[in-house]
């Protein structure tokens, strides 16, 4: 039986001889062909298939920056959790909070079926080398905001996501149905919450109107650069990674959201917002892109916060992880020796 | 030091009595108890379950997907196992 590890480095060396030669490039081809043949009929790919390289490369890139988005953005939310203005939203926000952890570990397990330790992964994040989404920059400046965020923020999280539970790639698809349904909640408790300031005081629905007014066009932004812009787009969707394209899932979202804003009493901070008869959605204004790549580039607002955070926790809980291990290593003599290895097919590499 | 070497566990869910487990998904852990504390708290949040495996990832044997065609080839080629292989006059019933 091949390995996972063996069958991993298949695509530079078929044959296993590590020599590249003629019968390795016809194999190559091969496999190629099958792959996109697979991906062509809609089937799953699975962690021990051949795939090529750079679907590997973009697969580990994405689903790292999703998982990194999860954990970062507990952050902005966690903010609120000792001042949340009654037990029940109390109780609300930290399993919300929670939820981001267990999405962030969903995916950075389906990361790792693509052989990229979490460790590698997490030292990227604490690095710099990979990126999360450039909303979790901005603060949380009122209570409002965690409604805000809940609606807005994982409205168009989902909007997003839904599509890759259908994703050509088996252990990412399964773990964005997993979140897709958690997702919902956190999207209706943040529209709950909402609605109760926006029917407040006049205060409370000031409030409100003002976390809607900072977060509407972040969220905009949340799904990504404009078609004729997105460097990954066209290849990721001829892998079926991606269904649809960044303008698409964007216009869904604001036909979406212009009704739920009605509901809630609210507007959104955009005067050029009106609905197109003729091409059946609401026209929206004009994206500032400047700013999504200034924070893209670090100089959000929270940037520096974010990160530092992390990277505190993560240091702060290392006694955790030694003293668990080291505790395993005395009682079971498990740790480690069970293996560290591959995913879902449990193959060990040899 | 900021790496810990804990092993990979495969965790498999029993949804509810009557069901078999279930793969569920991954998670590391330093030992088995910790395991299965984990896979309640990432995979049984909302009551999706009411039994739980955790396995070690590398005490599972899988066949390779390189295998794929010749391993499960001897099944392919008997149709005569499955009962719409079979020509039944009709108005024969409870056949």
């Amino acid at each position: 039986m091949a390995t996972a590890a063996a069958q991993r480095t298949a695509g530079t060396q078929p044959d296993g001889d590590g020599v590249p030669d003629t019968a390795d490039t016809a194999d190559t081809a091969a496999y190629q062909r099958a792959f996109d043949a697979a991906v062509a009929a809609d089937e799953r790919v699975e962690p021990r298939d051949w795939m090529p390289d750079a679907y590997r490369a973009t697969l580990v890139r994405q689903i790292a920056q999703h998982a990194h988005s999860e954990i970062i953005g507990m952050q902005p939310e966690a903010n609120w959790i000792t001042r949340a203005p009654s037990l029940r939203r109390k109780a609300i926000l930290m399993a919300k909070v929670q939820d981001e952890a267990g999405h962030g570990l969903y995916l950075y397990s389906a990361a790792e079926t693509l052989g990229t330790g979490r460790d590698e992964l997490l030292d990227k994040l604490h690095s710099g080398r990979q990126k999360y989404s450039s909303i979790f920059n901005y603060p949380t400046l009122t209570w409002a905001d965690v409604g805000a965020i809940g609606w807005l923020v994982d409205g168009a999280a989902i909007t997003n996501q839904v599509p890759l539970c259908r994703c050509s790639y088996g252990p990412y698809a399964r773990a964005m149905v997993r979140i897709c349904k958690e997702e919902s909640f956190h999207q209706r408790q943040g529209y709950e919450s909402l609605l109760a300031l926006s029917k407040g005081t006049p205060e409370q629905h000031a409030m409100a109107q003002d976390a809607v007014d900072r977060w509407w066009w972040p969220s905009l932004m949340m799904f990504g650069p404009p078609d004729d812009e997105s460097q990954h787009s066209a290849q990721s969707m001829e892998w079926k990674i991606k269904r649809h394209s960044n303008d698409e899932l964007r216009q869904r979202f604001v036909d979406i959201c212009v009704p739920q804003a009605e509901s809630l009493g609210l507007t959104l901070p955009d005067p050029d917002l009106r609905w197109n008869e003729e091409r059946g959605h609401y026209d929206f204004g004009v994206i500032d892109w400047t700013e999504f790549r200034d924070v893209l580039k670090g100089n959000g607002p929270c940037n520096e916060q974010r990160i530092t955070q992390r990277r505190r926790a993560h240091d702060e809980g290392a006694w955790v992880r030694e003293a668990a291990a080291a505790y395993a290593a005395k009682h079971t003599g498990t740790a480690g020796a069970a293996g560290h290895k591959t995913h879902e097919t449990g193959a060990a590499r040899a | 030091m900021t790496t810990t070497d804990w092993p990979l566990w495969e965790v498999f869910v029993r949804s509810r009595r009557g069901l078999s487990h279930t793969h569920a998904g991954s998670l590391h852990a330093p030992d088995a108890e910790l395991a299965l504390r984990n896979a309640r708290d990432l995979y049984t949040r909302r009551g999706e379950g009411v039994s739980i495996w955790v396995v070690p990832a590398a005490a599972i044997t899988a066949s390779s997907p390189d295998e794929k065609d010749p391993f499960f080839e001897p099944a392919a080629d008997k149709p005569y196992r499955h009962p719409t292989f079979y020509e039944i006059p009709e108005g024969v019933k409870h056949l």
